[in-house]
């Protein structure tokens, strides 16, 4: 993934008149062609299961007639062509089926934990990228120097880290130890359901009633798990930026302006700064959306109610509907923020007409 | 001794290489040379062969059993008899520790054995062959790139069932794609070298081309590739086993160590602590390779 970045983000993109609709046509067709494949792996992936998905409904001591009829019922007396059509089409309605634990529909569910989730990646980013970026212009300008190679240590401790691991220990220490953060959850138990909900993010919401108590609580409640997190997309958007930048400060450009006596901070910040803002959005995009997958392990450990726990609870009982649903959708965030970053690609960059 | 060495070193470093193979060991002999320069990587390299020299004689250097049980020895802290302390069932912890390097290390080396074949051939065969072929192939393998791979992996093995084994397949089965994409970009590059066209000319049938002359030379930079996955390999399956998703009870793999250390958090500390310190320095040293080896690699970086 971090090559596919890396390649995304140093691709210059020109176009002009009609190719360049002609490429969007062709881009949205490859859009959609994976995401269709994307419908067809998590439906293949739904297949696989080893266990009899009608018995685990039915319960293994049903006589033959009660099985026959689930199975109808569940449609998987159908050929499987017939069966993936189906699928697609409950998809197009944005119907996932229902969990096999309360029966109640999975997208409901899922529309329910999003918010906890999003509320964290995004505390998480704001650290990581705020963090990583200045990390790693400063270990590019100072490149073979003590600086740069403490901060290739940082980086390369945050890619090695078992971040469930550094999240129990950072819960031992400062939760159960020191004390100075919450706990499990969102919030403390008894600020629990006190302000109204709104948005779903319980920083805005709290916010909004202006309770600054269940405000802070919130607040300390989010900032381990986040910092746990934004540690290892530290260490991922640092080692980005001082490649990108190393490229930038070897360009004649640089030279110029160093000869024409442009102040140093001003070279590094206004001229060459200037110039990896739109590969950085990518990078941070991309990054965003991978919080996804640390936030299945960080959610577990931290008892965030949000879509990785979600998630963990269904792989652990083999809740299939649920876990197609969950893949399906992380899939998506993916294929969209690549449309997305590339959006913005066009938008931000000057050369791009 | 002196004059053998000598002699050896004379032989990788001299002007003129006798054949290729003379010539492809003074290539790894450049390498190792500058690779040996970097302190980091070094230090990370010696990590790794004390991880395989422990896998290898772990039944004679564990002071005891990893499975053996001893309820009135529960969660005592680390002491001259136990020198990482014991879990809640009174079993050693520095065994199981020493135990579990195995299991990692044998994670890495199948799900590489599986992959690296794979990748190469998809990637040879969509770079040479071109058209529809690689157009289907390549969509393919975007489509598992476009995941983060714990997800994929996840989804997998919750779909195959949990186990040490569908863990090893579901990870080999996220592993794939890039290597996939490295030796597409490489054989598009070989393909047009005057000595393809030659073998071509020769009456070479295609799939010959492809196996026996575009895909060994892809080799060396899948292998690099893998060296740097190996760290994400190894946290890919911890994550698993910590979500009880890899290897299962009563298995020394230090991810379902971590987890179950999770429980005694609070009174017994190194239940859980000193597995997770042991997934980390085993991945921070096959970052440390990797790392050091790319630069080895790519001499105009520094």
């Amino acid at each position: 993934m971090v090559n596919q970045i890396e390649t995304a983000a140093r691709t210059p993109v020109r176009r002009r008149g009609f190719r360049k609709y002609r490429r969007f046509g062709g881009s949205v067709f490859s859009v959609l062609t994976t995401l269709f494949l994307l419908v067809l792996l998590t439906f293949v992936i739904g297949r696989l299961m080893p266990v009899d998905p009608v018995i685990a409904v039915v319960g293994p001591d049903a006589d033959r007639a009660t099985y026959l009829k689930v199975k109808q019922e569940l449609g998987l007396d159908l050929p499987i062509f017939q069966q993936f059509w189906i699928f697609f089409k409950n998809l197009l309605h944005g119907d996932f089926g229902s969990t096999l634990l309360t029966g109640r529909p999975v997208m409901e569910d899922i529309v329910r934990v999003l918010p906890a989730t999003i509320e964290l990646a995004t505390v998480t980013i704001i650290l990581g990228a705020g963090i990583g970026i200045p990390l790693g212009v400063y270990a590019a300008v100072n490149r073979g120097r003590f600086a740069d190679h403490a901060v290739r240590l940082i980086a390369l401790l945050g890619h090695s880290t078992p971040i469930f691991w550094i999240g129990m220990v950072g819960l031992m220490l400062f939760y159960a130890k020191l004390g100075w953060v919450g706990g499990s959850g969102r919030i403390d138990l008894f600020y629990e359901d006190i302000v109204p909900n709104v948005t779903g993010f319980l920083l805005i919401d709290s916010l909004l009633a202006w309770d600054m108590d269940v405000f802070w609580s919130a607040v300390s409640h989010i900032i381990l798990p986040a910092s746990v997190l934004a540690y290892a997309s530290i260490a991922y958007i640092s080692r980005i930026t001082r490649s990108f930048m190393l490229e930038q400060l070897s360009q004649e450009y640089v030279t110029t302006a160093r000869a024409k006596g442009v102040p140093r901070n001003g070279v590094i910040w206004r001229h060459a700064f200037k110039n990896i803002r739109v590969q950085l959005v990518t990078v941070v995009a991309l990054s965003y959306g991978g919080m996804l997958e640390g936030a299945v392990l960080i959610e577990t450990v931290f008892g965030w109610p949000g879509f990785g726990q979600y998630l963990t609870n269904a792989l652990v009982i083999g809740d299939m509907n649920v876990v197609v649903a969950c893949t399906l959708i992380i899939g998506c965030v993916f294929i969209a923020l690549n449309v997305i970053s590339d959006l913005l690609y066009r938008f931000f960059d000057p050369r791009i007409q | 001794m002196n004059t053998q060495s000598k002699g050896l070193t004379a032989w990788l470093t001299t002007e003129e290489p006798a054949s290729a193979t003379h010539a492809a060991f003074q290539n790894v002999w450049r390498v190792w040379i500058r690779f040996a320069s970097n302190p980091l990587g070094l230090a990370g390299l010696i990590i790794i062969l004390l991880l395989v020299f422990i896998a290898v004689f772990v039944p004679w250097l564990a002071p005891y059993s990893p499975f053996d049980q001893n309820l009135r020895e529960a969660l005592v802290a680390p002491n001259s008899q136990h020198l990482f302390g014991t879990d809640e069932l009174g079993r050693d912890i520095l065994s199981r520790v020493l135990w579990g390097s195995r299991i990692t290390l044998s994670i890495v080396m199948i799900v590489s054995v599986i992959v690296a074949p794979i990748g190469l051939l998809v990637g040879c065969i969509a770079g040479y062959y071109g058209g529809w072929l690689d157009t289907i192939l390549m969509r393919i393998t975007e489509l598992f790139l476009s995941f983060p791979s714990l997800i994929l992996a996840l989804a997998f093995v919750a779909a195959l069932g949990p186990s040490l084994n569908n863990a090893i397949i579901a990870i080999a089965l996220t592993q794939w794609p890039p290597i996939a994409r490295l030796a597409r970009a490489e054989s598009l590059n070989l393909r047009k070298r005057d000595h393809i066209s030659a073998v071509r000319l020769m009456g070479a049938s295609s799939m010959r081309i492809v196996l026996a002359h575009i895909a060994p030379l892809c080799i060396p930079s899948v292998i690099v590739r893998i060296t740097l996955n190996m760290a994400g390999i190894i946290l890919t399956a911890a994550g698993l086993g910590f979500l009880g998703l890899g290897a299962q009870p009563p298995s020394p793999e230090w991810g379902a160590m971590v987890s179950t250390g999770r429980r005694f958090m609070l009174d017994s500390w190194w239940v859980g602590t000193i597995p997770g310190i042991s997934i980390l320095f085993v991945s921070l040293a096959f970052n440390l390779v990797g790392d050091a080896l790319r630069d080895a690699l790519d001499p105009r970086q520094e």
